[in-house]
């Protein structure tokens, strides 16, 4: 009786682990061919100030699909030297451009956010990238700004980086949670 | 019936064989002192490696043969009997062969490591940096205004020693004209070098000889060797400025070229865009073929290529770029006219 109730319990373990095995392969799941070419979000807001009653943030759906695959975030990683975001903002430590590892974000630290502040540009020297870079590049480069603080999908961001960098692995950042940037508040600006 | 294919198979095969030995694609076919000097080592290694395997095996075949004789009567012989002193010298002669064959082999490829390693008087500078999955190509000049920049293709003056210079900007690669020199990896911060001599006009294909991830097997290049007059009108056709659009679809074209995501990573001289991760497209319809071999350099291959770079080459770093089939037409009838 009880090895009977052992050899199940075995098997039924077995079987849990297969099942949770697949699980592992979604991490860099790649959609080379998709149909339908990418999209930007849709109702991007910077600030949570808005008229009338408190609503929830709008959210789009691809955001948590971009933060949590390995292939995007790396990816995202190549572009962010390849089309200069590293000139001003440098490994994320910001220079000439505001940091991007820590919890400040002026106009915004969710990924839809990002992708807006990426395609619209914002003052003081951001430039538009929207039509220079295609879409799904875009939503791929601001899922690997949102892993610099930590906030993408630990399993998904990259332990290494592609050359040489200042900044521990991605994978090893402790998570920043986007908040303002209280000095932009406090003079005023945006 | 059934067996018709399979006598036609069997008929075509010796023909299949003779085929790989000439080509614009084989190590059999040397068109280059390193691969002549690669093609005397291998014949070296074939017919010593090869001898020796036949000696063995009629060897053995003779020992099967002898051992169906009857056993002779009588006491074993020992000590130095006629038949024992046979064996002796057999033997002896045997450890010979053996050892005047590994000298062979040792010395042959010696003498063919140090002719790789010697390049000729005043030779042609090149480099080849590779990419996933492309091949970008710089020559030397002086001053910097004289460098030519070009992308999976090699052009190379006959009977002049060139060295290329190796470098990789991902993972390692591996570079490979098999009629013209051997292969060498390029690794990632390291500088290798391969020296080639052409001498035989002509077109010959390379390729990426080390797996490099996904289009591994879409990473091919062009040699052409052409007279040292044909090679410096190339050169000063490379070096000069792209042409300027004459008719409006063409106008639209660069346009769009440089407004849209090309910009980013291409170059072309003379337009706006200077981008410097994808190839040099200054000149690009002088090349034979586009996406490093995956395609023929064709006006409907080129508007595929861009219409959906995933499908011919599915994880390519060149991205489908959302363009009208009207706008598609324009650039492609402005990059037609890059020659």
């Amino acid at each position: 009786m009880s090895v009977g109730w052992k050899r199940r319990r075995r098997a039924a373990l077995m079987a849990a682990l297969a099942c949770v095995a697949p699980a592992a392969c979604n991490r860099e799941n790649r959609n080379m061919n998709a149909p339908v070419p990418e999209t930007a979000p849709k109702g991007v807001q910077v600030s949570d100030l808005h008229p009338g009653p408190s609503a929830a943030w709008p959210s789009d759906p691809r955001g948590r699909e971009y933060e949590g695959n390995a292939t995007h975030i790396a990816n995202g990683q190549r572009y962010y030297k390849w089309f200069n975001c590293s000139g001003c903002h440098f490994n994320g430590g910001g220079g000439i451009g505001p940091a991007l590892m820590d919890d400040k974000w002026r106009y915004g630290g969710r990924i839809e956010q990002i992708y807006a502040t990426i395609a619209q540009g914002r003052p003081n020297g951001m430039p538009s990238f929207a039509d220079k870079i295609p879409e799904q590049q875009i939503w791929e480069i601001a899922a690997y700004v949102r892993s610099l603080s930590g906030n993408a999908d630990k399993l998904a961001a990259p332990s290494r980086a592609d050359e040489m960098s200042s900044i521990p692995p991605i994978s090893n950042i402790d998570k920043a949670p986007p908040k303002g940037d209280p000095d932009v508040s406090k003079a005023g600006g945006g | 019936m059934t067996r018709l294919p399979a006598r036609l198979a069997l008929a075509a095969a010796p023909g299949l064989v003779l085929c790989s030995c000439r080509g614009v694609q084989t190590m059999l076919d040397p068109a280059g002192d390193q691969a002549r000097d690669i093609d005397v080592v291998w014949r070296a290694m074939l017919i010593v490696c090869g001898g020796m395997y036949l000696l063995v095996l009629g060897f053995l075949a003779w020992a099967l043969w002898r051992a169906r004789r009857p056993a002779p009567v009588g006491a074993p012989a020992i000590g130095h009997t006629p038949a024992e002193r046979t064996l002796e010298r057999s033997l002896s002669a045997w450890v010979a062969l053996i050892v005047a064959g590994l000298v062979t082999l040792v010395t042959i490829s010696f003498l063919v490591d140090r002719s790789l390693a010697e390049v000729g008087p005043q030779p042609l500078r090149v480099k080849v940096t590779a990419h996933q999955w492309w091949w970008q190509v710089d020559y030397d000049g002086s001053p910097q205004s004289q460098i030519v920049s070009t992308a999976n293709e090699l052009h190379l003056p006959l009977n002049r020693p060139a060295v290329v210079e190796l470098q990789a900007h991902d993972v390692i690669h591996s570079f490979w004209a098999p009629n013209l020199a051997g292969k060498v990896d390029l690794i990632p911060g390291r500088t290798n070098y391969v020296a080639i001599t052409p001498r035989r006009l002509g077109g010959f294909r390379g390729q990426c000889a080390e797996f490099c991830g996904l289009e591994h097997a879409k990473m091919a290049f062009d040699v052409t060797v052409e007279s040292p007059e044909a090679f410096e009108a190339w050169r000063r056709s490379q070096l000069a400025e792209a042409q300027v659009p004459t008719n409006a679809q063409q106008v639209h074209g660069q346009q769009l070229f440089q407004t849209k995501a090309c910009v980013m990573c291409h170059r072309i001289q003379g337009a706006e865009a200077g981008g410097s991760t994808g190839p040099d497209l200054t000149h690009l319809m002088s090349r034979r073929h586009i996406a490093a071999g995956a395609l023929r350099n064709s006006r409907g291959d080129l508007a595929a290529w861009i219409a959906d770079p995933q499908g011919v080459k599915p994880g390519t770093t060149m991205p489908r770029v959302p363009l009208t089939s009207d706008e598609l037409n324009d650039v492609v009838a402005y990059l037609e006219m890059l020659k």
